[in-house]
């Protein structure tokens, strides 16, 4: 049962590790010592712990943004959550509060907003994307007046450790993703939940129907987004000792869409795979690290993180995999029909 | 045009009796509040305004063009003595400045430059960020005395005006001194976070051990990066040397603290050079000159940066 269960993971993921590795070997193209990892001032120090640790943010938001996804929705006011947690946690140990009390604190911040975009979503039946816009938009406001307008910074070790420590030298913050990666995909797949959300991404009305309370279910996949960029913020302020309101999490929310999409999520809904987002979004942070490796006038990032994302995309798309498939097999066979189930299928929805 | 000339009338007629200076009223309008440094520029103006008794009128334009020209519109329709503007863009000025001129009411721009022709504004008050750039690289040419010195730059974002001419600048002072070479060059987006992800990038492709000094184009990126030498066990200040642009209140924390070198100050004190200005045309017709460059000053551990800090932590940056 468990050997299936690996086996079926790493039958949805095999794209993105490829791709993932892929994007490694262009770093170690770039430079050399890429994979040279030593331990340095008490941490692990090294390009590939880089690629880790900085990607974190994006990871922590791609758990939340992968469920909301699955639901046929999409949070766009990630980011701006990120800046009002992180403000929180800053504002209150600068009020002399202990780190555990701003770490509550922020993520109840983030519970909140939210509860607020799943209200707007599951009860007041607004579209998700101008729902969640409202909170991008003024959430960035909400911020600057928390942190009155400038660079809060804070000297409180235990929040720093959050964002900037270490635990047996691994950095804090590539604990913190992996283990509620691991959590939250552990608990969609272990239990009913995952099905339940893929059904309200593939049909809500008859989910309903079936007895599934979608509007309960809905709120807790905001709130769920809301509570991973809250931590996000957290780890990105206590990283810079600092929460700046302007572009803490700025443009992030996009950049954890892309993640989920490169892990092969649709945007239309259903069928999701969390380990998958969490691939694509070291993708994408491999892709940053080659552009800094690289040495390139920064004139050409934007340019080189395009052409390479839509390199990723491209190869990814139903039309090439077809080709692949059909240049691999021998001889012209038939086109899949995708709107019938393939036979293994029943077995792969049970183990990702 | 009869509004003007009604509260010109009225000016004359109250000024023996009102006594001289407090009859000014001065217009700002103000691009917004996008940075810590622009909260500090308007702080230091409103501080400017009351010292000299001058009643400001202040409008916040919130990154809008439209709403800095309803701005001068409306104190040009309220005949004020005279308007400050620090314009969010540099174009479509004409119009509304050639109305200001119509009404006889001075203009000078703060911080930034118009495309417009020059007769239509007193002065323009600016700090010169070619020349912030070659003080930075000045004071590192000065330090390393002929030292060979591998230097990182943390660039602004890219293609905005600070980010060219401070590299320009920084390139200038650096011509002709082959001991110093700019080994990478990489944009850290003017925030912390940036300047100390791509400092992290720049520890591990050169070697820590390798880099001698560091210029940032602000010290947002400058403390972010401070952050991440640390990291990498490495004593910033004296195994890298900082230089970096702005003078924040947390660059001259780091000064005081022997974390950084030096900063240029942008100073937020534009007003005070403008206001001069306004104050002697308004009085006896002075022409200043077209262009007031604002002192672009050097500050080393040799200030006193604990002071400085002190002075500066509530202007709002």
């Amino acid at each position: 049962m468990m050997a299936g269960a690996v086996q079926g993971l790493l039958k949805r993921i095999m794209p993105q590790l490829v791709i993932l590795a892929a994007a490694l070997l262009l770093n170690f193209i770039v430079f050399p010592d890429f994979f040279h990892v030593d331990f340095r001032n008490g941490r692990l120090f090294g390009n590939i712990i880089d690629v880790l640790n900085r990607g974190a943010p994006t990871a922590l938001l791609c758990i939340g943004m992968t469920l909301v996804i699955a639901t046929r929705g999409i949070d766009l006011s990630v980011g701006a959550v990120m800046a009002i947690a992180g403000a929180t946690a800053a504002s209150l140990v600068v009020d002399g509060h202990g780190w555990f009390t701003a770490l509550i604190g922020a993520l109840a911040t983030g519970a909140i907003c939210g509860f607020w975009n799943g209200i707007l979503v599951a009860v007041l039946r607004i579209q998700p994307i101008v729902a969640t816009l409202v909170l991008m938009v003024a959430g960035r406001g909400v911020a600057q007046l928390i942190t009155e307008g400038t660079i809060l910074t804070f000297l409180n070790p235990g929040l720093i450790r959050l964002g900037a420590g270490t635990i047996l030298g691994i950095p804090t913050a590539i604990v913190i993703w992996i283990c509620l990666g691991a959590f939250v995909a552990f608990a969609v797949r272990r239990t009913a939940l995952g099905m339940l959300i893929e059904s309200i991404g593939i049909n809500e009305a008859s989910s309903r129907l079936a007895g599934i309370n979608s509007r309960v279910l809905l709120v807790c996949v905001y709130l769920v987004s809301g509570l991973c960029a809250a931590l996000a913020g957290v780890i990105v302020a206590a990283d810079i000792k600092g929460a700046d309101a302007n572009n803490a999490g700025l443009w992030l929310e996009l950049d954890a869409i892309l993640a989920v999409v490169i892990g092969g999520n649709s945007l239309l809904g259903g069928r999701f795979s969390i380990v998958a987002s969490l691939i694509g979004a070291l993708i994408i942070q491999s892709v940053n690290s080659v552009i800094l490796l690289s040495g390139m006038p920064p004139e050409f990032n934007l340019v080189i993180k395009a052409i390479l994302i839509l390199g990723i995309l491209v190869i990814q798309s139903p039309k090439v995999s077809y080709i692949w498939y059909m240049l691999r097999a021998s001889g012209p066979q038939p086109q899949p029909d995708r709107k019938t189930p393939r036979p293994h299928r029943a077995t792969e929805e049970k183990t990702q | 045009m009869n509004i003007k000339t009604t509260l010109l009338a009225g000016a004359v007629a109250f000024a023996p009796v009102a006594g001289f200076a407090a009859d000014l009223t001065i217009g700002f309008s103000q691009i917004g509040s996008e940075s810590g440094w622009r909260a500090a520029e308007t702080t230091v103006t409103k501080q400017q305004a009351e010292e000299r008794g001058i009643d400001l009128k202040f409008a916040d334009a919130q990154q809008k063009q439209e709403n800095q020209i309803k701005a001068i519109r409306s104190f040009i329709a309220q005949g004020v003595d005279g308007i400050l503007i620090a314009p969010v863009v540099a174009t479509g000025w004409d119009e509304v400045l050639e109305e200001a001129k119509d009404a006889d009411i001075p203009v000078v721009l703060m911080d930034r430059t118009v495309d417009a022709p020059d007769d239509l504004y007193l002065t323009a008050v600016t700090s010169d960020l070619v020349h912030e750039g070659n003080v930075a690289g000045q004071w590192l040419v000065d330090e390393v005395a002929g030292a060979d010195c591998r230097v990182v730059e943390l660039q602004g974002t890219t293609g905005s005006s600070p980010a060219i001419d401070r590299k320009t600048g920084f390139e200038q002072a650096l011509e002709g001194h082959d001991n110093l070479e700019i080994v990478r060059s990489q944009t850290g987006d003017f925030t912390r976070s940036q300047g100390k992800v791509v400092m992290e990038s720049f520890l591990k492709a050169e070697g820590g051990e390798n880099i001698c000094a560091l210029y940032a184009h602000n010290d947002d990126m400058a403390v972010g990066a401070i952050q991440a030498i640390k990291e990498a066990g490495l004593k910033p200040g004296e195994d890298i040397k900082i230089v970096s642009i702005d003078a924040v209140p947390d660059a001259h924390l780091a000064i005081a603290n022997g974390e950084m070198n030096a900063t240029i100050e942008l100073t937020p004190n534009m007003a005070g050079p403008a206001l001069d200005a306004m104050e002697a045309y308004l009085a006896d017709g002075t022409m200043p000159p077209k262009w007031i460059q604002t002192e672009s000053k050097l500050y080393t551990a040799e200030d006193d940066n604990k002071a400085v800090y002190e002075m500066k932590k509530d202007l709002g940056y």
